[in-house]
């Protein structure tokens, strides 16, 4: 009974290492990932029905395409990709780990008879002298080497790139470490929007996924927003907002951000997203009652009368950005104190000393115009986005080790007769074979000529 | 001469590399196979001064807010040419397999013919989104790593080919007839490996300069957009084969399949996510 129970666990440990189960696992999340490319994702149930109808909606809604990355299924998938490549990891790490604990110092006759790459020679020196000579040659061409006597022979080996054996785990572990930071990142962290008006304060911000408002223990204050556009058309080319983080009353940070350049406070970022206006525009005027000389500086909104001295006002009616080439124009009529509509006039912004030859009871120069904005704000806190940081650069890391190194491996044995030495050489890599073979070749010239005190073969 | 002329001639490069390349399977001469080759390699150099020279001229035209030649639809297709030959030159460098041309110039033609004949090619100023150094970093790792799939994929094709033969082709007398020059299948099946494996890497630090980016620019390092979804999708696909080659029976002709699988992924998340669906990258198809 007790066996076939540990058969059992056994059975569910070697399935959950299998590379089968990986690349089933790994296909698996690359074709299920596509139908949320496809199938509208966190939409408003209305789209769904127009789009696909109510029956389809209600089947998206059970099998939850409608968030299908956040579904419990798809979760389950990336859990289950995790867990393999932690098993995988825990079964094959000891066997990588013994190539370093314990190399294979005495290489047997399986080595030198069964390797790719061997040779075999024989010179006059003694092993000793041999052995002090190849290592020195070794230790200069290849790597440091061990010298090793057992049983009358001499054994030195020779090895470079280990750490590449550890690449593949190096890799493993780098997307298990992504993935902690993202659940790190979904657990504590939150995504959020805020609409600032320009010269007003906000304290609280909304997340995106529930509308729910989060009270940060600071203030934050949009002193001015500015978007400016490409010449000839409308694409705007920038638009940043002069924040201000206050605390306490206190103004600790001063930051114009833009798009890919955010303020970064207490681990909250506050991210450029979008603009737009907040309100009507307003037109700076400047009025003088020409009988008395007396001048006002007066904030005019469109469609709104503006009181005067001696119980006039004055409306603004239209504006144009550029009224018959003239430039920026606003069109506005004088109420007498009775109520009554003077006569519609015009007030170029360009020509401030036009309106004085009307000769009206009022003179205006049109000083500007105003359109208040609000600016909107990506608001972002992620604790995990560093340890994704750190997978990402282990991963790169760990992936060029897997590929591009290999652990390459020398052997040599002297024996001697009394009279000659027999030098059997082997080498091995665990990658790259090719590559190893005609490097091999060079390396093997050098020891044989080096032990048979030649000058080394010219390549021709 | 501006830009658009080089282009032009390297468009005539790559076509008349790849009618060498042609002739020269027809025609076994290896004077044919090496002309073929430096005319890919003078039409690589032609591009790479083209793509320096639309870099100078976009601060002629933007002044200030010029930029790397990287940013719309036609200039990532001409990009991926290049690409495509650099990857290509360095495993021909490498392999001396000529006939290896024959399959990837083509591609690489047809990008440059599609961009010059269809797409529009004026220089025009980034909008604020664009406006990073990661957008340099980004396009240039993924179109390297899409460049290798592309190899690999001609690679394959080749293998495709002659695998079908080679199983019943008999005897020691070596394979005749056009088939019988293309390099042996092992050779084949080797090198779709390294160019994945040339791929593989790059694709993974676009993807990550891409998580990089989108988190400095909108706080997000993964929103699981289209764009970004298929380019997981391609790196799936792509680990996959990777760890196929160690189990047995993945190797060969399931091996090539999956990378022409693959490449065909690639483009769909290349082309296909910004023609058919949208997204963040929606921009790209201007």
């Amino acid at each position: 009974m007790a066996e076939t129970k540990k058969a059992l666990t056994d059975r569910i440990w070697d399935f959950f290492c299998s590379l089968k189960l990986a690349i089933i696992v790994v296909l698996l999340l690359a074709l299920t990932s596509i139908i949320g490319t496809i199938i509208l994702q966190n939409g408003s149930p209305a789209d769904y029905v127009r789009e696909y109808g109510q029956a389809n909606y209600e089947l998206f809604k059970k099998l939850q395409f409608t968030d299908m990355y956040h579904s419990t299924w798809f979760i389950g998938i990336l859990a289950l990709f995790g867990l393999n490549l932690t098993c995988c990891s825990i079964e094959k790490f000891p066997r990588v780990w013994k190539f370093v604990k314990e190399p294979i110092l005495v290489a047997g006759s399986g080595i030198f008879k069964g390797s790719a790459n061997r040779a075999e020679f024989s010179c006059k020196d003694s092993k000793q002298q041999v052995a002090e000579k190849l290592s020195t040659l070794l230790e200069k061409e290849f790597a440091k080497t061990t010298l090793t006597e057992k049983d009358g022979k001499f054994y030195i080996f020779a090895q470079k790139g280990i750490y590449s054996r550890f690449g593949a785990y190096l890799t493993h572990l780098s997307i298990l470490i992504i993935m902690a930071g993202a659940v790190i990142g979904n657990i504590w962290g939150y995504k959020a929007f805020v609409n600032i008006v320009e010269g007003s304060s906000i304290d609280t911000v909304r997340t995106f996924n529930n509308n729910e408002s989060i009270n940060l223990d600071f203030t934050v204050r949009c002193d001015d927003f500015d978007v400016s556009y490409y010449p000839g058309g409308n694409r705007p080319k920038d638009y940043n907002s002069d924040l201000v983080i206050l605390e306490n009353g206190q103004e600790i940070i001063h930051k114009r951000i833009e798009v890919n350049d955010p303020l970064t406070y207490k681990g909250i970022k506050f991210y450029q997203s979008s603009y737009g206006p907040a309100g009507n525009a307003f037109f700076k005027v400047r009025v003088t009652e020409n009988a008395t000389g007396e001048v006002a500086e007066l904030k005019a909104h469109q469609g709104k009368h503006v009181q005067l001295a001696g119980g006039y006002s004055f409306s603004v009616t239209n504006f144009a950005e550029d009224d018959r080439n003239f430039g920026p124009a606003i069109q506005l009529h004088v109420n007498s104190p009775d109520g009554k509509h003077g006569a519609p006039f015009v007030v170029w912004q360009n020509h401030p000393q036009l309106d004085s030859k009307r000769a009206g009871i009022f003179t205006f120069v049109l000083l500007g115009h105003d359109q208040p904005f609000y600016t909107g704000l990506q608001v972002a806190k992620d604790p995990g986005v560093n340890v994704v940081w750190a997978g990402c650069f282990l991963i790169v890391f760990g992936s060029l080790t897997a590929f591009f190194f290999s652990h390459k491996r020398i052997w040599i044995c002297l024996q001697d007769d009394g009279k000659n030495t027999t030098v059997l050489l082997a080498g091995n890599a665990h990658r790259n074979q090719p590559g190893f073979s005609l490097a091999f070749d060079d390396l093997q010239q050098k020891i044989e000529a080096t032990a048979k005190n030649q000058s080394p073969k010219k390549e021709g | 001469m501006d830009s658009g002329q080089l282009f032009n001639l390297t468009t005539i490069a790559y076509f008349a590399a790849m009618v060498l390349f042609f002739a020269y399977i027809a025609t076994k001469n290896k004077t044919v196979a090496l002309i073929a080759t430096l005319a890919s390699l003078a039409g690589f150099l032609i591009q790479t001064t083209a793509l320096g020279l639309r870099w100078y001229e976009s601060y002629q035209i933007l002044g200030a807010d010029g930029r790397a030649p990287l940013t719309n639809l036609y200039e990532s297709v001409v990009f991926f040419a290049w690409s495509i030959l650099l990857i290509y030159l360095l495993m021909d460098w490498k392999y001396k397999q000529r006939t290896i041309g024959a399959f990837v110039l083509p591609i690489a033609l047809f990008s440059m013919l599609w961009a010059q004949m269809s797409l529009h090619s004026s220089i025009d100023p980034l909008i604020p989104a664009l406006q990073s150094n990661w957008l340099t970093y980004h396009v240039i790792t993924c179109f390297l790593g899409y460049a290798g799939f592309a190899v690999a994929f001609g690679v394959s094709v080749m293998y495709l080919l002659k695998i079908g033969k080679e199983e019943k082709h008999q005897g020691d007398k070596p394979m005749g007839g056009i088939l019988g020059m293309f390099p042996p299948t092992k050779i084949l099946d080797d090198m779709n490996y390294k160019a994945i494996m040339i791929g593989f890497p790059l694709l993974t630090l676009g993807i990550i300069t891409g998580a990089a980016w989108a988190y400095y620019a909108w706080g997000t390092y993964w929103s699981w957009d289209p764009k970004e979804t298929w380019s997981l999708i391609v790196w799936f696909l792509y680990a996959a084969f990777l760890h196929a080659r160690f189990t047995r029976g993945w190797v060969g002709r399931r091996a090539a399949w999956l990378s022409v699988f693959g490449f065909a992924a690639t483009l769909f998340c290349y082309l296909g996510v910004n023609l058919v669906l949208s997204g963040l990258h929606s921009y790209g198809s201007g």
